[in-house]
């Protein structure tokens, strides 16, 4: 099995990364890669940067409520790469109600406040590809 | 009783207790010591150089000579959402509900200086806060509000300038004299580097506008508070209480040092400094961090920077209660997190507080969970007697103990980032983002490793249904947002706006602007409030700096 | 999708393919190298390494902005260190090129060292030709240089850049003896910080120790990066160094000796592999270890005996 690499993204304007950043070292501890991307990508900017390391996986964070207009341009946009078996997760403050269409539009799972790390985990071990 | 005597006892307590907790162990992951007795504070000789008394140096026992014995704190909720017209609707509703003064959430785009109609806003309008493009959204934003009665706090860094100009202008509008106003502007961007995220500019030219702030405000918008130093965020971000206090005044000191070298009294200013606090869930910890930051500070402006007037040394502070402590699951539980957070604060003596809503772990507060949050404070301040007499945990051995502890912690890490150059270099080299976010991997093991129990979490679950009648943000917002944008740079009149913006105007101003950021001598803000008077959009004003100033690029290390 | 056509048909994710089945010895790996490798030999490859902190991220990306306003692409491999403990790592270079991401002259690929050093030079030599066939003018190699793995990686480029900035206090001695050695040009970066002209002058006193007349005395630079200072000239200097070792023909010289150094650590590796496979499929290899351990034999001997066996 190849290694497992990860892009940590956080899409949009909003500043708060301390569950990013909480997320990417755990995956690290976890013993995967990780890319993180840092503040204020566009969702251009992160199926890009998916592509060019060609992760296994993309990992989103949003608390601004931006999520249901970013979270499926980045999905279109990373297959639009031609990178079809790459898992999108999302995560943030995500009203229970908006997660249903999220899923519709190809985000994997979504992640809300007080979930554990070792479910992230749990969640891309199972499902890689 | 002597030193000698208590010890002895206590050594008799601890071999007693050595054999019960041999049979019936304690609970795990308590802190180490149990008991704290008369030995673990200073003596009563020591009390008024460090204790004191409230409203006298240093301070620790609170800024007032009488406290909430004459008035309560200001009880501001934070708010803001959608259009103009709708954080209006909020705010004056907060104002009938006996809310004291308004504060305002701007939504992402406008904190970082960007259009409704910018393609990096997409999806961000309204979101979080209020969207304001121009001076005809303040307007609305204030409709019937008057300004020279209402007390404003702008949660607002990067372009603070230009949205404070913004208020001037609205507030001549109304006939009210710029001297007349009060309110505070966030103004901190060491923490947005550190911990926040919506910075702009990087630290050299961002130091100069917030100088350039406090220079035209002393002269002209004399009862503003121009900063709040905010540990808030870098509380949110993860950080202990010790280092929340001890990075936040560090910060302070990178200010009052600017302001300083750019030429002013430290006691023209200083007085107008104020600090923002996060009031988090050990209820007894965090009354100890506010009193040792009062001392501390005290101890800086005096000591360090030999401030004369007993305001200049006062740290007067704004609170909220941690957000990142609510919780997602069974969400009424919040309520109880937030009133515990609020006797907190109080019994820490804070000057104005903004209590969290039950449902933000989920979305935008309901204006019903808004008014319990702020029903929440008027039964602490009227019914549970923490009001009442002045900083009363005063002489509690732990309390005082702690708050000595929290002292020393914090003088540990100034000294530290004093070698490391500063605050703005200790940023720019990643060290204190680093010392955050360790403490924030270390709290979520703890959480996830059951050292911490969180209710609701890893503890007493259930399965829930979903909650309902959360606040939902309308997406034709941004739509609405950028059609007015368009008609505005159109020429267009919009909103209460008899003609149209006279773009030439706009034009000449933006270059003026333009010129005068180029000259590091000239103060800003003239320049700005000329420029926003003309309805040059936050954008427009914004990308004119953005192409003098560069962009601030984030230091990393994970 | 046939990873190595595509590749040479500009497809920009067939590269990264090309580069994963590298970094993860895909079955199918050598395959891809051995379209690819007639269409190498074009790009210039540049080797960035230096301290932690030193700035080589940020750097990089304002040189790259720099060879972009000259008209030519380029390529960027960033390497950061794995944890030894759990096998994982935060690839942080990234992070400081953002602005490079949209840009399609420019390809960005983070590499983490996976504890296998020796293998490492070995794969970012590879990615570096993946990159060559894909038709990039200019490669940057960039690497924490702390260790003699980090030299070894930056062997596979033409001219190395070594990265120091003020305020390291003895690190640098710790330090200079690697350094040295592989440094063509040096750049002192946050030169607007204190110290920078102390470590100016440290450096040259360093590098002229030895008296020796050189016709390339390694230049030391000065830069601030994140101010955009000194770029212009670092790149002329870059230049000014391939004329150079062009020149004289010691690029010649050292593309020999890498293509010569490359194909025997090939022949190592798959001889090692293939007698490594062997011993352990036919089950002698426990058998030699107890040996061994019972001093009935010694690890030379074995050894002796193993490859006698096989390489008949």
């Amino acid at each position: 099995m190849d290694k497992i690499k990860v892009l940590v993204a956080k899409p949009g304007l909003d500043g708060h990364d301390r569950g990013a950043k909480v997320v990417a070292r755990a995956l690290r501890d976890a013993g995967f890669e990780v890319v993180y991307t840092g503040l204020r990508q566009t969702p251009e900017q992160i199926a890009e940067a998916a592509m060019q390391e060609d992760v296994n996986v993309v990992a989103m964070s949003i608390l601004s409520g931006a999520h249901p207009h970013l979270f499926p341009k980045v999905v279109n946009l990373v297959r639009e790469k031609g990178m079809k078996d790459t898992l999108i997760i999302g995560g943030g403050v995500i009203p229970e109600g908006d997660i249903p269409a999220l899923k519709e539009a190809g985000i994997a799972e979504v992640f809300t406040p007080g979930t554990p790390t070792t479910a992230i985990v749990d969640f891309i071990k199972a499902n890689v590809k | 009783m002597s030193n000698e005597k208590i010890k002895a006892e206590l050594e008799k307590y601890e071999a007693a207790v050595a054999k019960v907790v041999a049979k019936n162990p304690e609970r795990a992951h308590l802190p180490e010591q149990r008991l704290y007795t008369p030995l673990d504070i200073k003596g009563v000789e020591a009390y008024t150089d460090e204790i004191g008394f409230p409203g006298e140096y240093p301070f620790t026992r609170g800024v007032q000579p009488t406290m909430y014995r004459g008035r309560f704190w200001t009880m501001r909720m934070y708010a803001g959402f959608s259009t103009a017209k709708a954080s209006n609707e909020r705010y004056r509703y907060l104002i009938a509900n006996g809310g004291t003064g308004l504060s305002c959430a701007f939504d992402l785009p406008t904190q970082i200086g960007y259009d409704s109609d910018d393609p990096i806003s997409e999806g961000e309008v309204g979101k979080v806060g209020v969207a304001i493009d121009s001076l005809a959204d303040m307007e609305v934003l204030f409709d019937q509000i008057d300004l020279g009665k209402v007390s404003t706090s702008m949660t607002i860094n990067a372009p603070a300038s230009v949205l404070l100009s913004m208020y001037i202008a609205v507030a001549e509008e109304q006939g009210v004299p710029a001297d007349q106003l009060r309110g505070t502007i966030q103004n901190d961007i060491l923490k947005e580097y550190a911990a926040r995220g919506t910075y702009i500019f990087p630290p050299k030219p961002s130091m100069r506008i917030i100088t350039n702030i406090f220079e035209y405000c002393s002269k002209n918008v004399p009862k503003w508070n121009t900063i709040s130093i905010s540990g808030y965020h870098i509380r949110e971000a993860g950080s202990t209480a010790s280092q929340e206090i001890a990075f936040t005044i560090a910060d302070g000191i990178a200010y009052v040092d600017a302001a300083i070298k750019a030429g002013m009294d430290v006691d023209d200013f200083a007085g107008r400094l104020s600090f923002f606090w996060n009031a988090h869930n050990n209820v007894l910890e965090e009354v100890a961090k506010f009193r040792a930051s009062r001392r501390v500070w005290a101890k800086v402006m005096k000591e360090r920077f030999g401030a004369k007037k007993p305001k200049s040394m006062m740290l007067r502070v704004h609170t909220q209660t941690a957000g990142s402590m609510l919780t997602a699951q069974q969400p009424n539980n919040n309520i109880i997190r937030v009133a515990l957070q609020t006797a907190a604060a109080v019994m820490g003596g804070t000057q104005s507080l903004h209590t969290n809503s039950r449902d933000e772990a989920l979305a935008l507060p309901t204006q019903e969970s808004v008014t319990i949050a702020l029903r929440t404070q008027q039964i602490v301040a009227n019914e549970s007697g923490l009001a009442d007499v002045i900083d009363p945990l005063a002489g509690s051995y732990y309390v005082e103990a702690m708050t000595d502890r929290i002292e020393k912690e914090a003088w540990d890490y100034i000294k530290k980032i004093d070698e490391l150059g500063g605050a703005v270099a200790a940023i720019e080299k990643g060290y204190i983002q680093k010392e955050i976010q360790d403490s924030a991997y270390k709290w979520q093991m703890d959480v996830e490793n059951k050292r911490r129990i969180i209710v609701g979490v890893n503890e007493y679950t259930m399965e829930e249904e979903p909650p309902k009648g959360l606040l939902k943000v309308d997406a034709s917002v941004g739509v609405e947002q950028c059609k007015k944008l368009a008609d505005l740079k159109a020429g267009k009149p919009i909103n209460k706006m008899t003609k149209g913006r006279d773009n030439e105007a706009v034009k000449a101003a933006l270059a003026e602007l333009k010129d005068a950021c180029k000259n590091e001598k000239e103060n800003l803000m003239p320049h700005i409030l000329k420029a926003v008077k003309t309805y040059a959009t936050l954008g427009e004003i914004c990308n004119v700096m953005r192409e003098v100033f560069g962009l601030y690029e984030a230091h990393v290390s994970l | 999708m046939n990873i190595a056509e595509e590749l040479l048909n500009g497809n920009r994710f067939a590269l990264s393919k090309a580069i994963t089945a590298i970094e993860n010895e895909h079955e199918n790996a050598t395959e891809i190298m051995k379209t690819l490798y007639p269409h190498t030999g074009h790009a210039y490859v540049l080797g960035v390494t230096g301290p932690p902190g030193a700035g080589k991220s940020t750097l990089t990306d304002k040189l790259a902005k720099e060879y972009r306003q000259r008209g030519k692409t380029v390529g960027i491999i960033a390497i950061d260190p794995s944890s030894p403990f759990s096998g994982g790592a935060i690839l942080g270079d990234r992070i400081r090129m953002n602005s490079l991401t949209l840009d399609e002259g420019v390809f960005i690929r983070s590499m983490g060292t996976r504890g296998s050093l020796g293998g490492l030079s070995h794969k970012t030599a590879d990615a570096v030709k993946a990159m060559d066939a894909f038709g990039v003018d200019v490669i940057f190699v960039e690497t924490v240089g702390v260790g003699q793995s980090e030299v070894d990686i930056v062997k596979a480029a033409d001219t190395t850049m070594v990265v120091l900035i003020p305020g390291m206090g003895d690190d640098i001695q710790a330090i200079k003896a690697g350094i040295l050695e592989i440094g063509d040009i040096f750049t002192i970066n946050k030169a607007d910080h204190d110290g920078a002209d102390k470590l100016m002058t440290e450096l040259n006193m360093m590098l002229d120790l030895d008296g020796v007349m050189k016709d390339w005395r390694p230049p030391i630079l000065k830069a601030v990066a994140n101010q955009n200072q000194g770029i212009t000239e670092i790149v002329d200097t870059f230049k000014k160094h391939h004329d150079y070792i062009e020149g004289n023909g010691q690029l010649t010289v050292r593309r020999t000796e890498r293509t010569k150094n490359e194909m025997l650590d090939l022949l190592d590796g798959r001889i090692g592999s293939y007698i490594r496979r062997r011993i352990v499929e036919n089950g002698k290899l426990d058998e030699y270890v107890e040996a061994i351990k019972a001093r009935k034999t010694d690890p030379y001997s074995v050894v002796g005996e193993v490859m006698e066996s096989m390489l008949k």
